[in-house]
């Protein structure tokens, strides 16, 4: 099933870690099994790399703390030799680490090389984007990533029932369009044509990190907004592109989007002022974080919607 | 189930059940009628103590505050009684009731009114997709828009809808009514059976076998009446819609005469 949500201040900042808890918690009868967050800080000058060498439900043998430690040494070097300065990494799990660097290289190359490190997966990189997943609901990810305080201008959420593929990190949402920067999606539904854009999109020289077809999307959108497209311009051809029945959100450094396929297969719930607009796969959702009554609506089929920032 | 018993639900998806509930309590009673704040209580909560209200304490006036758009509230309610919701609900709420007047002030989420088999609903605002599936009888008031496929498999009574609708309207529909004042999305009573579809705006395509049939006295005396009862002014000029009855459900084999064709 899944749920999904998001919120942007479309004018100043908050407690964007907090109000994604609540919301998310709030749906956590949509899907227990991982939760997951985009935060966006206001932009700096640096870049934030947030990234993981193995799994939650990965194996403990005797050697997996050293391992760990031996590649998270190999990461930072590796960042060293491609020519980027770190500022400070800390792990917020004895797997998942955030990295604070200064870097005007190529993404690709970085991320590539990151990568090639054993267990490492770059679960974001981005000016402004970080993002969080986890195993659990959504107060124990955030407990665990100490979220609640990540103060920031907008954020996406996803809880995840897993119905294709495993319930890992991998699997979780959302997912960073690699390599573009500040670029990420959450989904609910399921795309029909996914392994025809995942080859396609392979052949363009992108990777995917998991089997989910969710990940897609974000790549796809990426490599439409590369090409010149604006982010509304991209979800409107991925309505013709892409098959199957979804609602999905995605962010930029600046902008927040939604788009509903052809059938309005999947929910989505609306509430909108100048100041914010919040949205979530069930009104309840909203309501975790607005304590007063309010007008919501549904967007229609085919319908996509930009805010900005 | 008597007053202070809890019920004993095996099943626990996850710590999301809850396996033992007491009915609250914690309705303000005056006479025939009561009010309740929904805002601390979980769904089970609400719907014990509505129906301790209505059935145990025999209360035919109850109006609930704060339901804070939470699910499956208000369902297989089967009295005569007055229901106001002061709020919004989610999903499934009013499901499968029979006889009771439900007043919503707020929007409805999807699969509301679902199998609902008489009464009257109205809601003040918008609705989700869905709403009145396998509708059976009664009339269910929407003053604001409706989402997608809604008054799908609609078996009866009639849905008046004070704005828009989606796509897919009638989806399957088999007999009663749907009034619209505003447009309709692509699809309109794709697959219907039977049954009409009245709308005054737009309709952005039409399903497989619906057409549009002649608008009759009797279809502006019915209009005239929904409109007189729930409020909605002057109607509109109102197009009809209905089956054309081309689809191979409607040739003259039977089932089996059918299986040695094919």
């Amino acid at each position: 099933m899944c749920g999904i949500a998001g919120v942007i201040h479309r004018d100043g900042d908050a407690d964007i870690g907090d109000e994604m808890t609540r919301m998310l918690q709030a749906m956590k009868h949509r899907g227990p099994d991982s939760t997951g967050y985009a935060l966006y800080a206001p932009p700096t000058d640096g870049i934030v790399i947030r990234f993981k060498l193995a799994d939650a439900n990965d194996e403990r043998d005797f050697e997996f703390g050293e391992r760990l430690e031996r590649h998270r040494n190999e990461v930072e070097s590796r960042l060293g030799k491609i020519g980027a300065t770190v500022e400070r990494m800390e792990g917020d799990t004895e797997y998942a680490f955030r990295a604070r660097v200064r870097y005007s290289g190529d993404l690709k190359a970085l991320a590539d090389y990151l990568e090639d490190v054993p267990g490492c997966e770059v679960l974001s990189i981005g000016t402004s984007l970080e993002i969080v997943k986890d195993i659990g609901d959504a107060e124990t990810v955030a407990g665990m990533y100490h979220l609640g305080g990540f103060r920031g201008t907008h954020a996406i959420g996803h809880v995840r029932m897993a119905t294709e593929s495993d319930v890992d990190i991998s699997g979780a949402h959302p997912y960073w369009a690699y390599p573009f920067s500040d670029v990420a999606v959450v989904h609910n539904g399921q795309l029909t044509n996914y392994f025809h854009w995942k080859r396609r999109l392979e052949r363009s020289g992108h990777r995917f990190q998991s089997e989910c077809d969710s990940e897609i999307i974000a790549v796809y959108l990426a490599e439409k907004m590369v090409g010149g497209a604006s982010l509304e311009d991209a979800m409107h051809q991925s309505l013709d592109d892409l098959d199957g029945v979804f609602t999905y959100v995605a962010v930029t450094a600046d902008s927040l989007g939604v788009a509903k396929d052809e059938m309005a297969a999947k929910p989505l719930v609306l509430f909108e002022t100048d100041e914010l607009v919040v949205l979530a796969s069930e009104e309840m959702a909203i309501r975790a974080i607005i304590d007063h009554e309010i007008d919501t609506y549904d967007p229609y089929e085919g319908q996509v919607l930009v805010w900005s920032r | 189930m008597a007053e202070g018993s809890s019920q004993r639900v095996t099943y626990d998806a996850r710590g999301l059940s809850e396996p033992t509930v007491e009915i609250p309590r914690v309705s303000q009673i005056d006479g025939k009628s009561a009010v309740f704040d929904a805002g601390p209580l979980t769904t089970r909560q609400i719907n014990r103590e509505l129906r301790w209200l209505v059935y145990e304490r025999g209360i035919h006036d109850v109006t609930i505050t704060n339901p804070g758009a939470k699910h499956s509230l208000g369902v297989a309610i089967l009295a005569r009684c007055t229901i106001t919701f002061a709020g919004s609900l989610g999903y499934f709420g009013c499901g499968l009731i029979d006889g009771p007047e439900i007043h919503i002030t707020g929007r409805v989420g999807w699969s509301f009114g679902e199998n609902m088999m008489s009464g009257v609903v109205v809601i003040d605002k918008n609705a989700g997709s869905l709403t009145g599936a396998a509708f059976r009888g009664g009339d269910l008031v929407v003053r604001g828009d409706v989402g997608a496929r809604t008054g799908i498999d609609q078996k009866g009574g009639t849905i008046l809808v004070g704005g828009n609708g989606g796509m897919n309207i009638g989806f399957m529909m088999q007999r009663g009514r749907q009034i619209y004042c505003g447009n309709v999305g692509p699809g309109l009573g794709d697959s219907m059976y039977d049954g009409s579809i009245y709308v005054a705006g737009s309709v952005k395509s039409l399903g497989i076998d619906c057409v549009e049939t002649e608008f009759t006295s009797a279809d502006q005396e019915l209009i005239d009446r929904k409109f007189s009862i729930y409020g909605f002014g002057t109607p509109p000029m109102f197009r009809k819609f209905g089956c054309g009855k081309q689809l191979w459900n409607y040739d003259n084999l039977e089932p089996s005469e059918r299986k040695l064709v094919l």
